[in-house]
């Protein structure tokens, strides 16, 4: 595979606009992680108390509050209403994924999303094997079963156990042995199941992407007519599955990227050097050539699944 | 898979989806149960570890608290902290407590931790300090407190933001001078709010007097009791209306003041 960096020793010149241009995406959601977790950490660091609170619910300069939607429907499944100010919060930042896409959730704020980042990328250097990759489904299972066992027990269930607010909680609050949690979790994306939270079993980010299915904000693969087939979209995309159909569509087909699993993270837009992918919002309809199919490559495409084929190619 | 290539396609179809169900369904099961038993473990809430004020019951509390930590950074005491997993063991992680022994809860006129709770855990309906019920401290050790020992120490007492009304000193006969007295604290729960200031101020090196969950520290009278001195209405409607009998001439209450002087005495014994 050719990486961006491989990419960056054949061409010297203007050095750091490449490197900039091929980590753009990477560089914004690393910052954009790091606002989320400071601006609630500069309370407790500095005595500077903008955020109060933490990802569950917070309330931004003494009048804007936000609380996280499944914790907040949890507790509706749990018998609670709760009051106003959790039940604005809640509307708020559903509206706000919304628009913005469920999923961007995952890759612009949860804080384990590091982590699991962390795992994939020394899972590719070590060519580890992709090892147990439970049905994709599995995640949805997994909010339905929050929600039933908050019924059933009367509490929010998934908050006994969930590694995202154990780690922003335990930052700013006292961390206690959370760190564990954590650490499973690194663990299990890396020797168990390659992008297996994240991907395949947090719950979390389940229902994020469940409401931001209409979401406006969308990934597209406007000029997938310049695809080469070079595959480091695949590669680098945890959700690699909801590629194939955008990129590989007939003139007919849209090339938007409509799946719900999509975070819209940008990175595709990062690593694909014929500047295939750009943002754009769902509703755009310009008209984008199919990608010129080479025989060879169509043929090893159609037998293969594209999580296969991205193994390949480390 | 071999078998069921072997079926008609529809056949094998229903057959998968079938399959895939039922694992999905187990694997729900499976895993919703190790769930459920964490999550209801949670509600086992440990003896020592207290509230906030307004803070609901501990099953609906568990329902309510979406582990914000707003509470927590509203007390101006610093005395609430968010349960931290291993730390904490028995509380629900991240849920706000506080420990009377540490740092108590220091009744704050305008309760700003349940002003900035935004689901209603900690119930909006509290406006007075007073009216919260946090625990309810309990005498727990009456042979090491040093005012049952009939010892004048009396800090909880004097520590106590409902002096003389959630804590008094009853005086009793100290048995062991005879012929001292024993100011003995007692704690009167429907004026303890469980703020803690008593454990936490309690001289010994182990408090003897510790605000308990109301549950445990308090029993239940059964329903059907009534208590003759408490009760100003008949029994029962109507039916038993006796007359006050109250000290005087005419009723056999002969020793009270104002009572029936009879006009003869009895010859004393050795006359």
């Amino acid at each position: 595979m050719t990486t961006a960096n491989q990419r960056l020793a054949t061409m010297p010149a203007s050095r750091e606009r490449r490197w900039l241009r091929a980590n753009l995406f990477l560089v914004l959601r690393r910052s954009s992680q790091a606002f989320f977790l400071l601006i609630f950490m500069i309370g407790p660091w500095f005595g500077i108390w903008w955020v109060q609170g933490n990802l569950a619910g917070s309330l931004t300069l003494g009048v804007l509050p936000l609380t996280d939607p499944f914790v907040f429907l949890q507790s509706l499944a749990a018998l609670h209403w709760p009051a106003t100010s959790a039940l604005t919060g809640a509307v708020i930042v559903a509206l706000a994924y919304g628009l913005l896409g469920g999923r961007a959730y995952c890759a612009w704020v949860c804080p384990i999303n590091p982590v699991t980042d962390a795992a994939s990328w020394l899972h590719r250097k070590l060519g580890l094997k992709k090892g147990w990759q439970p049905p994709k489904s599995t995640r949805l299972w997994l909010v339905a079963v929050a929600l039933v066992v908050s019924a059933i027990t009367g509490t929010i269930a998934w908050e006994t156990v969930n590694p995202v607010s154990m780690l922003h909680r335990g930052l700013i609050f006292g961390m206690g042995s959370a760190w564990l949690f954590v650490l499973a979790v690194f663990l299990f994306d890396l020797l168990l199941s390659r992008r297996g939270w994240c991907g395949h079993l947090c719950p979390v980010g389940a229902f994020y992407g469940l409401l931001g299915e209409k979401s406006i904000l969308r990934v597209s693969a406007a000029k997938r007519s310049a695809c080469n087939d070079c595959m480091d979209c695949y590669a680098v995309c945890p959700e690699m599955q909801v590629l194939s159909a955008p990129l590989n569509g007939s003139d007919q087909n849209s090339p938007l990227i409509l799946s719900r699993d999509c975070s819209n993270c940008g990175r595709c837009i990062d690593v694909c050097d014929l500047d295939v992918f750009k943002f754009t919002h769902r509703f755009d309809r310009t008209p984008a050539a199919a990608h010129a199919k080479r025989p060879s490559h169509t043929k090893k495409i159609q037998g293969q699944l594209p999580g296969q084929i991205s193994g390949e190619i480390r | 898979m071999s078998a069921l290539t072997k079926l008609p396609a529809k056949v094998a179809d229903r057959r998968r989806f079938l399959q895939e169900a039922a694992r999905a369904l187990a694997g729900c099961c499976v895993f919703g149960l190790a769930l459920a038993k964490l999550s209801s473990d949670a509600k086992a809430l440990p003896a020592q570890a207290l509230r906030p004020p307004g803070a609901l019951d501990e099953g609906a509390f568990l329902a309510a608290c979406i582990r914000c930590g707003l509470c927590v950074r509203a007390c101006p005491y610093d005395t609430l902290s968010l349960a931290e997993i291993g730390s904490d063991p028995g509380l629900a992680t991240g849920t706000p407590f506080f420990t009377a022994r540490q740092v108590p809860c220091e009744m704050c006129e305008d309760i700003p931790c349940v002003a900035a709770c935004p689901t209603g855990a900690l119930d909006k309906g509290l406006s007075r300090i007073d009216d919260a019920r946090m625990g309810t401290a309990v005498l727990i050790d009456q042979e090491n407190c040093l005012n049952a020992l009939g010892l004048r120490c009396d800090v909880c007492y004097r520590v106590c933001p409902a002096i003389d009304q959630a804590i008094t000193l009853d005086l009793q006969h100290n048995a062991r001078s005879g012929h001292h007295a024993i100011f003995m604290p007692t704690v009167h729960a429907d004026a303890c709010t469980g703020c803690g200031k008593c454990e936490k101020s309690c001289v010994l090196p182990e408090a003897a007097i510790k605000v308990l969950p109301t549950a445990i520290a308090r029993a239940k009278p059964a329903d059907h009791y009534r208590l003759g001195w408490e009760e100003n209405t008949p029994l029962v409607d109507e039916l038993i209306d006796l007359p006050d009998r109250l000290p005087g001439p005419g009723t056999d209450n002969l020793a009270a003041p104002g009572g029936f002087e009879p006009s003869f005495k009895f010859p004393e014994a050795g006359q």
